[in-house]
């Protein structure tokens, strides 16, 4: 991606957004909607790894889901490719699917129990291919050597594999159609830490290889900062900041960006005893009750008149970097 | 926090082995660690390293059978509380050793109100009365942080989110002012900005209460922002143990250092390529006679498949009062 040329983005999602309605009375009727995700757009560009970080209901695996229609999102736009996800038909959105692929947190529920491992890995290609049974076992045991899966285990059960080796065999899965996109939603959040190295290791090894492009989802923002090219920060279904990975963590711009990087705890007791941080106050809102203005407001130590009143736009403020917040728009600066 | 002071808690070859149906699982072997008063011990090790299960077998928490505490003494302040009958153990368990467990949800019963939760041990352990227990709950409510206490005694867990949820959870364990605190993986349910919030609320806590603390972790980063001590543990040992700043600046255990190498870091260099620790950790269904990370270890030695090495001091203290690892080699050896 640091081509002279300039890169051509793959994925691209246009004021996407996405409401759960609530029903409540004895008549169910719809009283309101949690806005998990409330109008975001961003690019991915073809071989980088977008990060995609916030908190425990900012929306961000919704975000994920709903890019590769695993949800039905309420509006917006999302085009993967040069195609329209959002508005193909049943049949063209399931000839499409081999080009997206997503890799799960917990690679327990994500596997079914009663398939041996090459039946998991070869459904895909039973499912979207002509191929006899032998050509797939070739390729099963081809995907079990990229992801180093050992080929004498092809007729085990996931029960009989560690939490490191099923999310290989999650992601060996999603390789199977040699897709382009891959959302990874928090593959390392349930493995233990010495685990997590091999696995994040073996994402970075197999994008070089064949070219991925990565949506990565966690909470976890030094793992983010490792993987990511660039990072988006979302709170409460919106993007708070969009910024190259090391301006981000250099110098975060969005005053929640600035809190999330300093609750980090870091493994140095010099730096962690001198640090000074960031505590924030009280909880995150509720989704289904947004707070007027930005989002952000209620909580945010920098909260200015403006912000109760007006959302803040993402806007380009610096070169690259796409921050939502007041306190870098001209009017504010001007009055 | 003088070096003579006697330990509260002093837990000696503490042994704990769970029967299945298929055959023994060695949880805990040989685990021996103490706790001096007002001190902060962070433990930190993977799944399966045997950390909590150390800390339930203290008071005896775990379901017999299928655990089976073989050996050891756990005396606080000087009083073997293995050996302590059934009744006698009650007046122990959240009276003089609280504890505080991963997820607020499910260690609050959904069905009682959050006063009621707070005042059970202190009617059950310092005989106060309904309106006394209500009126020190409002108390411990204000201590971690919950505004407008009063009206919260009626409320339920459902009805707050998961940091108050373990604000509440320290407030019970508070209750009857323990001798020693055991926290097991509180924050790590908890999001960033809200683990900061707790671990803002714990260091202040120990300044004003000075109790002494036990701290479960596999978080490195947490570990460095508030104990004083921390003791590593790998396949139900104790593998190395160091006051704080000596265990990140000088490590000695391979794993630890590994271990160290693995985390990116939030700041500084960024490598390419993350360090791994291969393999897996291993399951311990024998009593060990060789090194449990023998198998995943850079630097093993014949010696390391023949025998499990005992604890040794790094410095003139004895083993557990200063740096001790247990392993061996050593970074000279790796010279010859």
């Amino acid at each position: 991606m640091f081509d002279a040329a300039p890169a051509q983005p793959l994925v691209q999602v246009r004021d996407l957004k996405m409401y759960f309605p609530i029903y409540s009375g004895v008549l169910r009727r719809k009283t309101g909607d949690v806005k998990a995700v409330d109008g975001i757009s961003f690019d991915i560009f073809k071989g980088e790894t977008l990060g995609l970080v916030g908190e425990s209901g900012c929306g961000k695996s919704t975000v994920g889901r709903a890019l590769l229609r695993l949800y039905e999102p309420t509006a917006g736009s999302v085009s993967i490719g040069g195609t329209n996800v959002l508005s193909l038909g049943d049949e063209a959105l399931r000839k499409t699917r081999p080009q997206m692929q997503m890799v799960f947190q917990d690679p327990q529920a994500s596997l079914n129990p009663r398939m041996p491992v090459a039946a998991i890995i070869g459904e895909p290609l039973r499912e979207h291919t002509d191929w006899d049974g032998q050509k797939i076992l070739a390729r099963v045991y081809e995907l079990m050597d990229a992801v180093g899966l050992n080929r004498k285990f092809a007729n085990r059960y996931p029960h009989e594999f560690s939490g490191g080796q099923r999310q290989r065999i999650g992601i060996a899965r999603a390789l199977a159609l040699k897709p382009k996109f891959i959302v990874c939603d928090e593959p390392i959040a349930a493995l233990d830490v010495s685990i997590q190295a091999q696995v994040v290791n073996l994402l970075e090894d197999l994008q070089d290889e064949f070219g991925l492009t990565y949506l990565f989802i966690s909470h976890d923002l030094s793992m983010v900062r490792h993987i990511a090219d660039r990072v988006a920060v979302m709170y409460l279904g919106r993007i708070a900041e969009l910024s190259p990975r090391d301006g981000l963590y250099a110098r975060p711009l969005h005053p929640y960006a600035e809190a999330l990087l300093s609750a980090v705890p870091e493994p140095d007791p010099a730096l962690a005893r001198s640090r000074q941080r960031i505590i924030l106050k009280g909880d995150v809102p509720s989704p289904a009750n947004p707070p007027k203005g930005c989002n952000f407001c209620t909580r945010c130590p920098k909260v200015m008149d403006i912000c109760r009143q007006v959302k803040p736009e993402l806007a380009e403020v610096e070169p690259g970097r796409l921050v939502a917040c007041h306190l870098y728009s001209e009017k504010t600066a001007a009055g | 926090m003088p070096d003579q002071a006697l330990p509260v808690l002093d837990v000696r070859g503490l042994k704990t082995v769970f029967r299945t149906r298929g055959g023994e699982v060695h949880a805990v072997n040989d685990v021996s660690f103490h706790l001096r008063p007002g001190e902060l011990l962070g433990v930190v090790g993977e799944s399966g390293s045997g950390k909590s299960v150390t800390m339930m077998s203290l008071v005896r928490l775990l379901p017999s059978p299928p655990a089976d505490i073989r050996s050891g003494e756990v005396m606080l302040q000087g009083k073997d509380i293995l050996k302590l009958r059934d009744e006698e153990l009650r007046d122990v368990r959240g009276a003089r050793v609280g504890f505080v467990f991963q997820d607020p949800m499910t260690s609050l019963n959904p069905v009682f109100t959050v006063g009621d939760q707070i005042a059970e041990p202190l009617i059950r352990h310092k005989g106060m009365t309904k309106a006394q227990a209500a009126n020190r709950a409002v108390e411990l409510l204000e201590l971690v942080g919950i505004s407008d206490a009063r009206k919260r005694l009626s409320a339920y867990p459902h009805q707050f989110s998961g940091g108050m949820r373990q604000r509440v959870m320290i407030a019970v364990a508070l209750a009857c002012d323990p001798e020693v605190l055991i926290a097991d993986e509180p924050t790590t349910a908890l999001d960033v900005t809200i683990q900061a919030q707790i671990l803002e609320l714990v260091k202040d806590l120990r300044q004003k209460l000075g109790m002494a603390i036990v701290w479960i972790t596999h978080d490195l980063g947490v570990i460095a922002g508030i104990a004083d001590r921390v003791m590593v543990m790998y396949g139900g040992q104790v593998v190395e143990q160091a006051p704080v700043k000596e265990l990140f600046t000088n490590p000695r255990h391979p794993y630890t250092r590994a271990l160290l190498k693995t985390i990116p870091s939030l700041t500084g260099h960024r490598d390419a390529r993350l360090q791994v620790i291969e393999g897996q950790p291993p399951i311990l269904t024998a009593a060990p006679t060789a090194c449990p990370f023998r198998p995943r270890c850079k630097h093993a030695l014949d010696r390391c498949d023949r025998e499990n090495p005992q604890r040794r001091a790094l410095d003139d203290r004895p083993v557990g009062h200063g740096h001790d690892v247990a392993c061996h080699w050593t970074p000279e050896s790796a010279d010859v």
